[in-house]
């Protein structure tokens, strides 16, 4: 067991500075040059002095430094849980900006994940029971499950928003509010986050319902099924027994998942300029804002990694077989 | 008269048609009678065998009458057999490596099964472990899930599972196939120890192994595309087979003492013909060395000697 985990972290420490390096690398590579950005926002300035505070802000994002030793600066930075200086929001640090984004992305992927996970699963092995239900919801859900995120975002923002105007279509609340806690500002925030949340949660319902509905077919068809068929027992008892079984994969499709839904968060967060990570990530891109860019891949490959590493530990405790095998695997 | 069968027909429904599996077979097992039921691949024993206790989504119950210790099973109703399955007819099926749940304990699984159908878990418990002493089979496999079983342990704890509720009729079917030759014969000295304890009154032993039968059946059938040929006690079908096709089984068996690799062993020559549609008459017509022209008909399964029954024209009429 301990062998087991030890093996698992040793790989999530690689695989986590491996992308790190790579998040490192990516906006350096990025054409554009930050600092000029920068400057010519500020709006016009003698050639001379552009040229004084060009020289001034290169060395003190460090960026006139050997590659190398910007690399290491980086990393040692990064043991320090600095992640820089933002230069779209200068001179806020990255880390703050980040966490203020960060609550409204946990408010909208975890209930979207979660829920649709739930009801997914619930639905699917109900459409694997009847016939009629199968034939009837099954093209639903492949063509749910193939819509772009972004598409259906839109799709939802445009009934909703423009023709019916029962939701508002863009930002976590009203720009007419100042973040507070009062009923006002909680509602304006639950409307707000309606339509982002429905466009993840049906696109990622129509995955989890199809998925379970093979799964459990495939189950039902199992030689233990049949025993405990041949054997009289309830189909309650056998469904059960296929449902749970069934899990085991949708879990390891949990996992693998995680790692779509954060790109797919960032289309239906742009889409709705709802000021998440995935939002964020955008204005950086088109600011080359290499901290912040930096710092948002950074989060989301920690999140990542932690949901796999979390899905790897519920595994062992739901699947006997995962425990054998680590037995086998330490003996 | 434990079991009492007659003309029971099942056939597969396939895209092509009908598949002739099992054509009005008829025939009783006394109590506490073990019947070995033998033919090769696709000749309808574990069609036979399982229509008595499930029929699976492509079989379809076409006729015929399965009657159970004087009551009628009604097994073209899938529901209405579910009171009967486990208590009265159980079955130790040809997968029993994967035949338990393997995300549940054995024990867990046992109990759950066991108050599905209404009995008390607690009062059969006793019974339970002194049967898994019986198979040899500590008491610990119940905490244990199945893959860390190994197969022939797998194989007892789904024989004390199937006849847990003493059934009065077990159906085992090709239980030795997975298995090394010497764990078949413990596999199948313990079915006689089941029925010698009555766990179970009688049994259908399917099996393509004739050397396995000839060991623990008292009496064996043979089964040829789809139809009886034979049945009669062990010794008799083995010394003094009357069908032809049994005869030219029993012959294509390995005898001791000869070396095979200065003799030919024999078969049969011709292929069992495509139950999609069979020939009319006697199926075993085309392979027969004594076939005449009234083998177009089918031969009635008639006891032409005291527990001897054969289906063949020839035989009447060298009988009569």
């Amino acid at each position: 067991m301990r062998r087991y985990f030890l093996r698992k972290i040793l790989i999530y420490l690689l695989t986590f500075f491996v992308a790190v390096t790579i998040d490192w690398m990516i906006p350096r590579f990025m054409p554009g040059d930050p600092v000029m950005n920068m400057l010519s926002k500020a709006g016009s300035m003698h050639a001379e002095a552009q040229e004084v505070m060009y020289g001034y802000l290169t060395s003190s994002f460090g960026l006139d430094l050997p590659v190398w030793q910007q690399y290491v600066n980086f990393w040692k930075a990064l043991f320090h849980g600095d992640l820089g200086i933002s230069i779209l929001q200068f001179p806020k640090p990255v880390i703050d900006v980040i966490k203020s984004a960060l609550p409204y992305d946990l408010l909208l992927l975890i209930p979207s994940i979660l829920l649709s996970y739930y009801a997914g699963n619930k639905f699917g092995a109900y459409a694997a029971r009847s016939k009629r239900m199968d034939n009837t919801l099954l093209p639903i859900g492949y063509i749910l499950t193939a819509t772009p995120y972004m598409w259906l975002g839109i799709l939802l923002g445009w009934v909703f928003a423009i023709i019916l105007n029962i939701f508002p279509i863009s930002g976590a609340y009203s720009y007419a509010l100042k973040p507070a806690l009062s009923w006002t500002f909680i509602k304006s925030v639950l409307e707000h986050w309606f339509l982002p949340f429905m466009s993840l949660f049906i696109v990622q319902f129509g995955g989890w319902a199809i998925g379970m509905r093979n799964m459990i077919i495939y189950e039902l068809e199992a030689d233990y099924a049949h025993y405990l068929e041949a054997l009289g027992a309830p189909r309650k008892l056998i469904r059960r027994y296929a449902y749970n079984n069934a899990q085991l994969p949708q879990l390891s499709g949990l996992a693998l998942k995680l790692g779509v839904i954060v790109a797919g968060a960032m289309s239906t967060e742009i889409v709705f300029s709802y000021p998440g990570i995935g939002y964020l990530i955008l204005m950086a891109i088109q600011n080359s804002d290499y901290y912040l860019l930096q710092g948002c891949f950074l989060f989301i490959i920690i999140g990542v990694l932690l949901a796999n590493f979390i899905i790897d530990i519920v595994f062992v405790l739901v699947d006997p077989r995962t425990r054998l095998g680590m037995q086998g695997g330490a003996s | 008269m434990s079991l009492n069968i007659e003309n029971l027909t099942v056939y597969y429904q396939t895209l092509k048609g009908e598949v002739h599996a099992l054509e009005d077979a008829s025939f009783s097992l006394t109590d506490g009678e073990i019947m070995g039921l033998a033919g090769e691949s696709g000749c309808g024993k574990t069609t036979l065998g399982t229509s008595l206790i499930l029929l699976n989504g492509r079989m379809r119950y076409i006729r015929g009458t399965v009657l159970l210790d004087g009551q009628e099973l009604p097994i073209w109703d899938n529901r209405g057999m579910d009171e009967f399955r486990f208590k009265q007819v159980s079955l130790i099926p040809q997968y029993a490596m994967s035949a338990m749940n393997p995300t549940r304990r054995i024990g867990k699984m046992v109990h759950e099964l066991i108050e599905a159908r209404h009995e008390d878990y607690n009062e059969i418990m006793p019974e339970l472990k002194r049967r898994l002493d019986l198979v040899e089979l500590p008491q610990e496999v119940l905490k244990l899930y199945p893959i860390e079983l190994s197969g022939g342990m797998k194989q007892r704890m789904v024989m004390v599972l199937s006849t847990l509720l003493n059934p009065s009729l077990l159906i085992a079917d090709e239980i030795t196939s997975a298995l090394d030759v010497s764990t078949q014969k413990a596999v199948v000295e313990m079915l006689a120890e089941f029925r010698d304890r009555k766990f179970v009154k009688s049994m259908i032993v399917i099996t393509h192994d004739i050397s396995i039968l000839s060991q623990v059946a008292d009496s064996i059938m043979v089964m040829y595309a789809g139809q009886l040929s034979e049945k009669a006690p062990t010794e008799t079908i083995i010394r003094h087979a009357r069908h032809p096709y049994t005869k030219l089984l029993i012959s294509s068996l390995p005898k001791v003492g000869i070396k095979y690799s200065e003799e030919i062993l024999h078969g049969i020559p011709g292929k069992p013909p495509l139950l999609l549609d069979p020939p009319i008459g006697c199926r075993f017509r085309d392979r027969c060395p004594v076939a005449y022209e009234k083998c177009t008909q089918v031969p009635p399964f008639l006891e032409l000697d005291k527990d001897h029954f054969v289906a063949c024209w020839k035989e009447f009429e060298e009988h009569a």
